[in-house]
């Protein structure tokens, strides 16, 4: 396939990322063709290109994340933006100043890329309508996570897997999750069937409507499935009474050894992460060879990457 | 001496529907007749307008005491005015609350003191609005108090509402329900369907609604209580309203002017300004109430007028405030449903000015000769646009701004007093 190593201006049309809702059929290949490109890069000696050099980026962080914030910092940092580090502890909204006035007082430092995480639905929309800069949502209540979902469509197209008719079982909290909102939105739009599996009380009220179809049971859905995408769950969704105990979940909706033996040979195993060892996932599937939750990190630097260099796309640059 | 020639009177309640003049003089209305003249008079010509019973917004919040930088009785009373209401009933869920005669005392006191527009406070149910102790219903209806309600909230114990009831119902004290059931909506923030789920934004079923509106039915029926239902948003509700006045029970109910226009797909910019309790519901909800408010099962409109400061609502979604700055929309977006032919002129007249009147017990309203000659003047034909910084209000917070309507309050005359006229 023959891949551009010249991205031209205007080829993706958009100021930000807040959304899987906003992005074309066209531009998600497209994210994923110029992160393909930019895979490469970190496996060099020197990994840096000069892409983004003189560009700011400041990440914003309203909730604790590991993974989510480092990989956006190396994806920034292998382009050669300079990005600085906001989270919530060290930020001024302890001390009672809202994002608007966070945002305002920010813009006035002239960033190029906000990207934010916050707990609440909305709050990328809200920050991407107040500030000029491009806006990345990484993260918005449980409402959408973009890149996630991004990434996890990069890395099953990485292990063969076409869109058109792909049969994807997604496990777990489905109602609170920003990674199976985006995810069931993006993998739509490519043509992929998905399978929504978990309780009633974690599934969205007529999530049918958003074209997917839900089960109750794990086995069957593991059958069924090229990709089967574990959720973290929250153990305060238990303490909300929408399970009885981790020992039912797990037995219920946990992936395990027996469970595994109904999977096929080529179908792959996904986590967002952080991973919940023994209750969503037991610690020999993580070890199976399907399981792709490494490559799912792997390819979150690179689809960032491709993100902010398709949103900052002013100049050409020659990746070579 | 004032004099409005020329104008069509509508008023359902003395069953008038015909174009005559009226004489005001030392605020009551002295004459009605094809043709009055006398010299030296004030003359607003009415010709090609409607002159209706004063418009009558039964469900307002002032924000005072407490919140004056979202509202005072003073700019909540002017905007009243410019809005074409000449009454405006506010509810009890200022800081503190009005659960106590010298609160309802302090209410009247700075309406006196205010343009004109008439206001009736409502009564706390319990005090502090806590769901834990009955208000002093008795002693707050002698400082002028006309209703109850714990708007906001839900009495959630249903043993105490039944008291309240009873003892309400002792003092001829009408009761008026906000009806959710807390532990249904939770921390919901929008309607529970299919756009909840797309969005992603924590729902609040219509069943939060409904059970309460069934709860309060049957609590007025077991103690004969005389019920109004709140800002009802959803078809389900309509249902048992309808029910419970085929078994002629002392129940009433009232809309807000935006559950019959907006719906809860218009939440996809995640704009606070959509951001209203009980939520925007679905579109065959508001389908649903537009026929309520033709057929009956609905009896009042009202604005639910909830003025907030920019900073409730430039923030996020989730804690953002509920609520829309209604008394200068409404009675505009009522009428623009009587110009698409949703209802009649005489429909609207009765939802916003003879209803209310009847629901809170309010005297002699109505344009006869001896009545207090507080009068709202529509124009039907006139269009314009929603301009949220024209408000006379402190609260800005509206979704329909940039909205053209067809048909205004164009005159509020209240006790023989213009307090607005663009004529």
């Amino acid at each position: 396939m023959g891949m551009p190593k010249v991205i031209k201006k205007g080829s993706f049309n958009h100021k930000d990322l807040v959304s899987m809702e906003q992005l074309s059929e066209r531009d998600i290949y497209l994210i994923l063709d110029t992160a393909r490109t930019f895979k490469e890069i970190s496996l060099r000696r020197v990994k840096k290109v000069p892409a983004l050099q003189g560009k700011t980026v400041i990440n914003l962080f309203f909730e604790p994340s590991t993974r989510t914030r480092t990989s956006f910092e190396v994806a920034a940092k292998r382009l050669s933006a300079d990005i600085i580090n906001i989270t919530s502890t060290a930020s001024a909204v302890v001390k009672g100043e809202t994002l608007m006035d966070t945002a305002q007082t920010l813009m006035a430092m002239k960033p190029d890329f906000m990207i934010i995480r916050h707990s609440y639905s909305g709050s990328a929309h809200f920050l991407s309508r107040i500030v000029s800069a491009s806006v990345l949502n990484a993260g918005d209540g449980i409402n959408e996570h973009p890149t996630q979902a991004l990434l996890d469509m990069y890395t099953m197209r990485e292990h063969n897997k076409k869109f058109e008719g792909l049969r994807v079982a997604i496990v777990g909290d489905i109602a609170h999750s920003r990674v199976a909102r985006s995810n069931i939105i993006g993998l739509n739009k490519l043509g992929a069937k998905v399978l929504l599996v978990g309780p009633k009380t974690l599934m969205p009220y007529n999530v049918e409507k958003m074209n997917v179809t839900v089960t109750h049971n794990l086995k069957e859905a593991v059958a069924w499935a090229d990709v089967v995408m574990m959720l973290r769950i929250q153990l305060e969704r238990m303490t909300e009474g929408l399970f009885p105990s981790i020992r039912e979940y797990s037995m219920l909706y946990g992936l395990n050894k027996d469970i595994l033996k109904h999977l096929k040979k080529d179908a792959i195993i996904m986590h967002p992460g952080p991973i919940n060892r023994n209750i969503e996932i037991s610690p020999d599937v993580v070890n199976d060879e399907r399981c792709v939750i490494l490559n799912q990190v792997e390819n979150g630097v690179a689809v960032r990457m491709a993100v902010l260099f398709l949103l900052g796309g002013q100049q050409r640059v020659n990746l070579e | 001496m004032l004099l409005i020639k020329g104008g069509r009177i509508i008023d359902p309640s003395h069953n008038i529907d015909r174009k005559a003049d009226i004489l005001i003089d030392r605020g009551k209305i002295v004459e009605i007749k094809s043709s009055i003249s006398v010299k030296g008079a004030e003359v607003i010509d009415a010709s090609n307008l409607i002159v209706s019973p004063g418009f009558i917004d039964m469900h307002t919040h002032l924000r005072e005491p407490g919140e004056e930088f979202k509202e005072t009785i003073e700019s909540g009373c002017r905007a009243a005015a410019n809005g074409g209401f000449v009454a405006i009933a506010c509810m009890p869920n200022t800081k503190p609350p009005n659960d106590n005669p010298s609160t309802t005392r302090f209410i009247m006191e700075k309406a006196r003191a205010a343009n004109g527009v008439k206001v009736f406070p409502i009564g706390a149910i319990t005090v502090e609005q806590k769901g834990e102790k009955l208000c002093e219903y008795f002693s707050m209806k002698q400082e002028g108090m006309v209703a109850i309600s714990e708007d906001g909230k839900s009495v959630m114990n249903s043993g105490l509402m039944r008291r309240a009831m009873e003892y309400a119902a002792t003092h001829n004290i009408p009761v008026i329900s906000h009806c959710e059931d807390h532990n249904l909506s939770g921390k919901g923030v929008m309607n529970e369907g299919v756009y909840s789920t797309r969005y992603g934004m924590r729902p609040i079923p219509p069943q939060a609604e409904e059970i309460m509106v069934f709860r309060d039915i049957a609590l007025s029926e077991l103690t004969g209580c005389q019920l109004h239902l709140a800002h009802i948003s959803t078809a389900s509700s309509l249902f048992h309203i309808r029910r419970a006045k085929r078994k002629n029970l002392k129940v009433t109910a009232e809309t807000a002017p935006h559950y019959l226009y907006l719906s809860d797909d218009m939440l996809y910019t995640y704009d606070t300004m959509y951001k209203v309790n009980p939520p925007l519901r679905s579109r065959a909800d508001v389908m649903a109430l537009r026929k309520a408010i033709k057929d009956g099962t609905i009896d009042c409109i009202a604005s639910d007028h909830a003025p907030h400061s920019p900073a409730e609502k430039e923030v996020e979604f989730d804690i953002a405030s509920f609520g829309i700055a209604g008394l200068e929309t409404s009675v505009g977006l009522i009428l623009n449903l009587v110009n698409e032919g949703v209802i009649s002129v005489k429909r609207a007249i009765l939802l916003m000015s003879v209803n209310p009147a009847r629901v809170l017990g309010l005297p002699s309203v109505g344009i006869a000769s001896g009545n207090d000659a507080s009068i709202t003047i529509l124009d039907l034909k006139k269009e314009w646009t929603i301009d949220p910084l024209k408000f006379q209000s402190k609260g800005r917070n509206t979704p329909f701004a940039g909205f053209r309507v067809k048909g205004k309050a164009v005159a509020t005359i209240v006790s023989g007093r213009v307090l607005y006229s663009e004529l």
